[in-house]
């Protein structure tokens, strides 16, 4: 018999006999009730409690704080997709910027050493956001692969304001990822960091060492 | 003075007690355990200050529960799920198999070069003395992991592997190991590490990681994280291997956010960690990066047979957080390398046994003063004290005898001591000649009783016991009030 089979069949023919399943109330993870500005105020809170940097702006003016960051960040060499409306956008507001834009809808073996030491940021879409934790929630695409999000020093994500929910759970529930998940899922919080050197915190370890959110309100706010 | 430069220390549980008195008598090991697991204990307290905690934990442990009770059935979904998704699914007896099995795998990738994210179950199998062995480069990415390793030691917790180190000893090991400037700047070593690991991560042929939760409906591999090193390794090295126990599967993707917000609450105190990190397959085509195969190996190791027993059994809801050893004072005091085995504290106390035996391990479930800490903080409200106290019957051959190497402990002159004080207590006109006349004999009590004299004074009956006091200040007190109550 194969350790497969060996291992099924000892805990199939359980000595102490049949488990019973309990039912699961889920009610402690979900049903905030939170309103719009609450979810915001929330998501804003915890997400720059980790250095997560949140800057606020609207759908018409968003790519005009984008290259104020990149200015002020002196980024000069941006990766990023080419078909979400995020990427375009941004592609067609810095083409007469001096930034250089990477495209990273490439196969990752033509461009590794590039990506890993000719890259200033990355700039992604996200799918939305959980206002409990302070969570980003991306599922990486070919136009937006995963290693955008991870590898250059610093990166900048954009999210609209009326797709952060309350909590995780919730998150899983509405959109059914239960029904189809992607190669990878990713919930992201903040840059990277460690406290293994004596619980002293540090950022940047092996990801991102900044996080920047450019967060799209519908509208001007008043 | 500094840790690098001493000989490299192995430990071991059969050692438990040399190595605890060695530890004790360690300032250095003492203050630094001291405050990191005041500060754990502290942050854990205040994350979960707005949270209907018992709630939460109820909801944990019965998730859990559910996944055990269905565990032959969910571990065949989750392999044919993960199939279906690309990913190749082995199982293994134990850590040799493992080991042989991600052996084989490197071997017909011809890698030379494997990089790790933090993954216990590869510590519990040994698998980088493994892979060495093979002429393969084991090198791990997490940042403690990766001074613990330079330091040639195995972690000492299971969440902060390099906890028993303190800022000056970790710069003096950057300094040896890999040549940078002294530095006691924890910005700068962080920065030279992660350098060194980002060429290394670039190079490398394998990633090796662990599992946090592996979900059987959607054939996902869960991993969380907040350095990064997760992310590159499953991600980055053109292949992925990931192992873990079989009991680390849940049934529905639902089951996961409850377990997340136990785990890094509980683990850190951390509201949420920065990464979390779901693998569900290999790239797809027309996909950019991410390894071409994945694969998932699924370890046995001494797991079905703790399966077996209904009151065993709550050792395998265990989501590895380490809240138990943050708030065991034995742990705190004794750091973790004195149990001499992977996985220390409580936990390990309660685990350990069934993977190595009773023989090996017979001193762990006493390394602990059954304060209940633990049990009141475990997420799942794995009930950590009554296993403690069931292994102990099983080490003295009063258990069921579900463990390997049950009765080692047992003695026929303890045997016979706990059989004549059973006939004594249960006889009171025995019990009270023999008490009068150990009052009599007091002097010839011996002044050394074994380890309970080595920090106490031995006790000495008194000349007349309670029983016989109380007895007599009845007899007064009748005399004197007449016998009257209100």
């Amino acid at each position: 018999m194969s350790a497969r089979d060996n291992i099924l069949k000892r805990l199939r023919e359980r000595a102490d006999g049949p488990l019973a399943a309990p039912e699961s109330d889920f009610a402690v993870v979900t049903g905030r009730g939170w309103d719009h500005a609450e979810r915001l105020a929330r998501f804003e809170r915890w997400i720059t409690s980790v250095h997560g940097e949140v800057i606020h702006t609207s759908r018409d003016d968003w790519t005009k704080v984008l290259a104020g960051v990149l200015d002020a960040k002196g980024i000069r060499r941006l990766a990023l997709g080419r078909e979400h409306p995020v990427a375009a956008e941004a592609r067609a507001a810095l083409a007469k910027d001096e930034v250089i834009l990477l495209d990273a809808d490439r196969d990752i073996e033509t461009w590794r050493h590039e990506q890993f030491h000719d890259t200033d940021a990355g700039l992604t879409s996200t799918r939305g956001a959980i206002a409990e934790t302070g969570s980003l929630w991306l599922w990486p695409t070919p136009d937006e692969p995963r290693l955008l999000s991870l590898v250059p020093p610093i990166h900048i994500a954009v999210l609209d304001a009326d797709t952060v929910e309350d909590t995780f759970f919730d998150v899983v529930e509405a959109h059914g990822w239960a029904g189809g998940m992607p190669t990878n899922a990713l919930l992201i919080s903040g840059p990277s960091k460690t406290a293994d050197i004596e619980q002293t915190l540090a950022y940047g370890v092996h990801g991102p060492r900044v996080l920047v959110v450019l967060l799209r309100h519908a509208e001007e706010r008043p | 003075m500094s840790a690098a430069h001493e000989p490299v220390q192995t430990f071991t549980p059969r050692e438990f007690h040399r190595q605890a008195h060695d530890a004790l008598g360690n300032p250095q090991i003492r203050a630094n355990f001291r405050r990191a697991m005041d500060g754990l204990m502290a942050k854990r307290r205040d994350v979960f200050s707005d949270w209907d905690l018992e709630v939460l934990r109820e909801l944990g442990a019965n998730i859990r529960l559910r996944a055990l009770a269905k565990l032959p059935d969910l571990l065949e979904r989750l392999e044919a799920n993960c199939q279906a998704n690309g990913i190749q699914v082995h199982w293994a007896e134990n850590g040799d198999e493992a080991c042989r099995i991600i052996g084989e795998i490197c071997e017909r990738h011809g890698a030379r070069a494997v990089i790790k994210g933090k993954s216990m179950v590869s510590e519990e199998m040994h698998l980088n003395a493994h892979l060495e062995a093979a002429g393969i480069e084991a090198l791990e990415s997490d940042l403690g992991e990766y001074l613990v390793q330079l330091n040639e030691q195995t972690p000492s917790h299971i969440i902060m592997p390099a906890i028993h180190l303190n800022t000056d000893e970790i710069a003096e090991i950057m300094h040896d190991k890999t040549g940078i400037e002294r530095t006691r700047d924890v910005d700068t070593m962080t920065a030279a590490a992660r350098a060194q690991l980002r060429e290394r991560f670039m190079a490398a042929d394998v990633g090796i990681s662990g599992v946090n939760f592996a979900v059987a409906e959607t054939g996902t591999l869960c991993l969380v994280e907040n350095e990064g090193n997760g992310r590159m390794t499953t991600a980055v090295p053109p292949v992925h291997i990931a192992v873990t126990g079989i009991e680390k599967v849940v049934e529905h993707l639902r089951d996961v956010p409850p377990l997340y917000a136990l785990l890094t609450r509980s683990a850190t105190g951390q509201h949420v960690t920065t990464y979390f990190n779901m693998i569900s397959s290999p790239r797809k085509p027309g996909e950019h990066d991410g390894p071409q195969e994945v694969h998932l190996v699924l370890v046995d190791s001494g797991r079905s047979n703790i399966y077996q027993d209904d009151e065993l059994l709550d050792t395998l809801r265990c989501i590895r957080c380490g809240a138990c050893m943050n708030h065991c004072p034995v742990y705190t005091r004794v750091g973790g390398h004195t149990y001499g085995t992977t996985y220390p504290g409580p936990i390990g106390s309660i685990l350990m046994p069934h993977m190595m035996g009773l023989e090996a391990t017979k001193d762990l479930p006493t390394a602990s003063s059954l304060c209940g800490a633990c049990g009141e903080v475990c997420p799942v409200k794995i009930p950590i004290p009554d296993l403690l106290v069931r292994l102990r019957r099983e080490a003295v051959g009063e258990g069921r005898g579900n463990v390997r190497g049950a009765g080692v402990k047992r003695t026929k002159k303890e045997v016979a001591a706990w059989k004549g004080f059973q006939w004594l207590a249960t006889h009171p006109a025995a019990w009270r000649s023999g008490a009068a006349l150990a009052g009599k004999l007091q002097a010839l009590m011996p002044s050394k009783l074994g380890p309970w004299t080595e920090y106490r004074t031995a006790p000495k009956p008194a000349k007349v016991s309670l029983h016989a006091m109380v007895k007599r200040h009845q007899a007064g007190k009748s005399d004197e009030d007449g016998g009257e109550r209100s």
